[in-house]
């Protein structure tokens, strides 16, 4: 990680070839594997993280997700700014 | 008791061969031989029962596992099989070939040992000449290769003081994390530990410049700290608690609740030559030994913290009273904290002695 990724409303966030959005058929859940570590998503974070495929923005994300759930535009992109930019500071997401 | 949630990761020791001699290497000090190991077709069914019983991932570690000249295999089998799989290494026997083939393989991650920011004192610590100015060159391939890189600096009073300097390196070698982890004294760190153990001052500067570049690095290098024991306020929760979430594979096949319980002369562990692995994590008796609330001491039952540190390390708790099933004296709650503490600071107050470097037959 040679600098930090910012993330925008323009950026198109993906998950790095080493880490792995999977279903744990054992646990009965989503898992994200990454590098010594397995987070388990809560599940507005699994929703973001299924929709980081480096074809859509954070603003097409959001767009998304508030039509899907019905919910305020402002809260859900403060919201998923956070988390993909912590995703971001851990390595977990680039863009 | 009903059955106990299935491990999320195994450390899987292939060899305790090791070109590098560290003394605080975290091997038990009656090192297997290469006769001793388990072969590749037996490796392979253990990946598979592991993956079967729910393990998600596998570490390849040793001694030093890149002496197996079947880890390319052993990783190839372990991503079939659906397993996140990732490189413990000194790095000193690989070549830019290799790299290229275990990541062909598919190996997600790399781990790679630095004893110290200097080549001079780095090459003293692990006992192995050329060995720092190497690993910059296997970082660089690692890197090329396209794998995610950790740095792992084991840290100490000998090496302490360059701790900015670690981290500098971590940075230009593109890592994405750094271990920076103090050395636990069991085993081989437990003979050296009047070298290691540095005094509460050299601690607390560390503890500083780690929460430093934390800040400043945000983003660009993960940093994790593993803090000494011996200095803490309560005990760290030692592999998550005993027999939750992981488990450690011996090069001889004996199943482990953590890579030093074999520093217990008490407990007796099952191989996967004689039980399904999937049947030791559930039945055998060291895992059960220890394993969730039941056994521990009125003064660990009756704690608030009880399911946060789990009465902390089994090992350690051996190491100090003699009677692993006591509370870890890295507890301040335990009668023996001030004692561990006063001794630490004697230790590390007075000058270094000599290592016990690693090796076979070494701590006769």
């Amino acid at each position: 990680m040679n600098r930090r990724v910012v993330i925008e409303l323009t950026s198109m966030p993906r998950l790095p070839r080493h880490v792995k959005l999977r279903f744990d058929k054992q646990r009965n859940r989503w898992i994200i594997l990454a590098p010594e570590r397995v987070l388990v998503p809560d599940e507005i974070a699994l929703e973001v993280v299924k929709r980081c495929t480096g074809k859509a923005s954070v603003a097409a994300v959001v767009e998304d997700l508030a039509a899907s759930f019905d919910a305020p535009r402002e809260e859900i992109e403060s919201d998923v700014t956070r988390l993909l930019q912590d995703l971001a500071d851990k390595g977990f997401v680039v863009t | 008791m009903s059955a106990p949630d299935p491990p999320l990761a195994v450390l899987a020791e292939l060899t305790h061969r090791c070109p590098l001699q560290c003394p605080y290497c975290s091997n038990p000090v009656d090192l297997e031989r290469a006769s001793s190991e388990l072969d590749t077709a037996t490796w392979c069914r253990v990946l598979d029962e592991a993956a079967e019983m729910g393990v998600l991932q596998v570490h390849f570690s040793g001694g030093e596992p890149t002496v197996r000249k079947d880890l390319e295999e052993l990783v190839r089998h372990a991503t079939r099989g659906g397993l996140y799989s990732n490189l413990i290494t000194a790095g000193v026997l690989l070549d830019e070939a290799r790299i290229e083939a275990l990541a062909a393989a598919g190996l997600e991650h790399v781990q790679l040992s630095f004893q110290d920011s200097e080549a001079a004192n780095a090459n003293r610590i692990g006992g192995f000449r050329g060995g720092h100015q190497k690993k910059h060159q296997v970082a660089r391939w690692v890197r090329k290769a396209g794998l995610p890189l950790t740095v792992n600096a084991v840290v100490h009073r000998q090496n302490l003081d360059h701790l900015e300097d670690i981290i500098e390196m971590a940075v230009a070698l593109d890592a994405e994390r750094l271990e920076v982890a103090h050395v636990q004294y069991y085993g081989w760190a437990l003979k050296n530990r009047a070298a290691f153990l540095p005094t509460r001052a050299q601690l607390d500067a560390a503890t500083a410049v780690v929460a430093a570049a934390r800040e400043r690095l945000k983003g660009t290098l993960v940093i994790d700290y593993v803090v000494p024991d011996y200095y803490a306020r309560w005990p760290k929760a030692c592999m998550g608690g005993w027999g939750r979430h992981f488990l450690n594979i011996t090069p001889a096949g004996k199943v482990l609740p953590c890579h030093a319980a074999e520093s217990i002369p008490s407990l007796r562990f099952d191989t996967v030559a004689e039980r399904p692995l999937a049947e030791i994590w559930a039945q055998s008796e060291a895992f059960q030994r220890f394993r969730g609330t039941d056994w521990m001491p009125e003064l660990c039952h009756s704690c608030a913290r009880r399911e946060i540190d789990w009465g902390g390390c089994r090992c350690q708790a051996f190491a100090l009273t003699g009677d692993a099933a006591n509370t870890d004296p890295a507890c301040q709650l335990s009668s023996l904290h001030e004692g561990v503490y006063a001794l630490a600071e004697r230790e590390a107050g007075a000058p270094p002695p000599a290592f016990t470097y690693r090796r076979i037959g070494g701590a006769a």
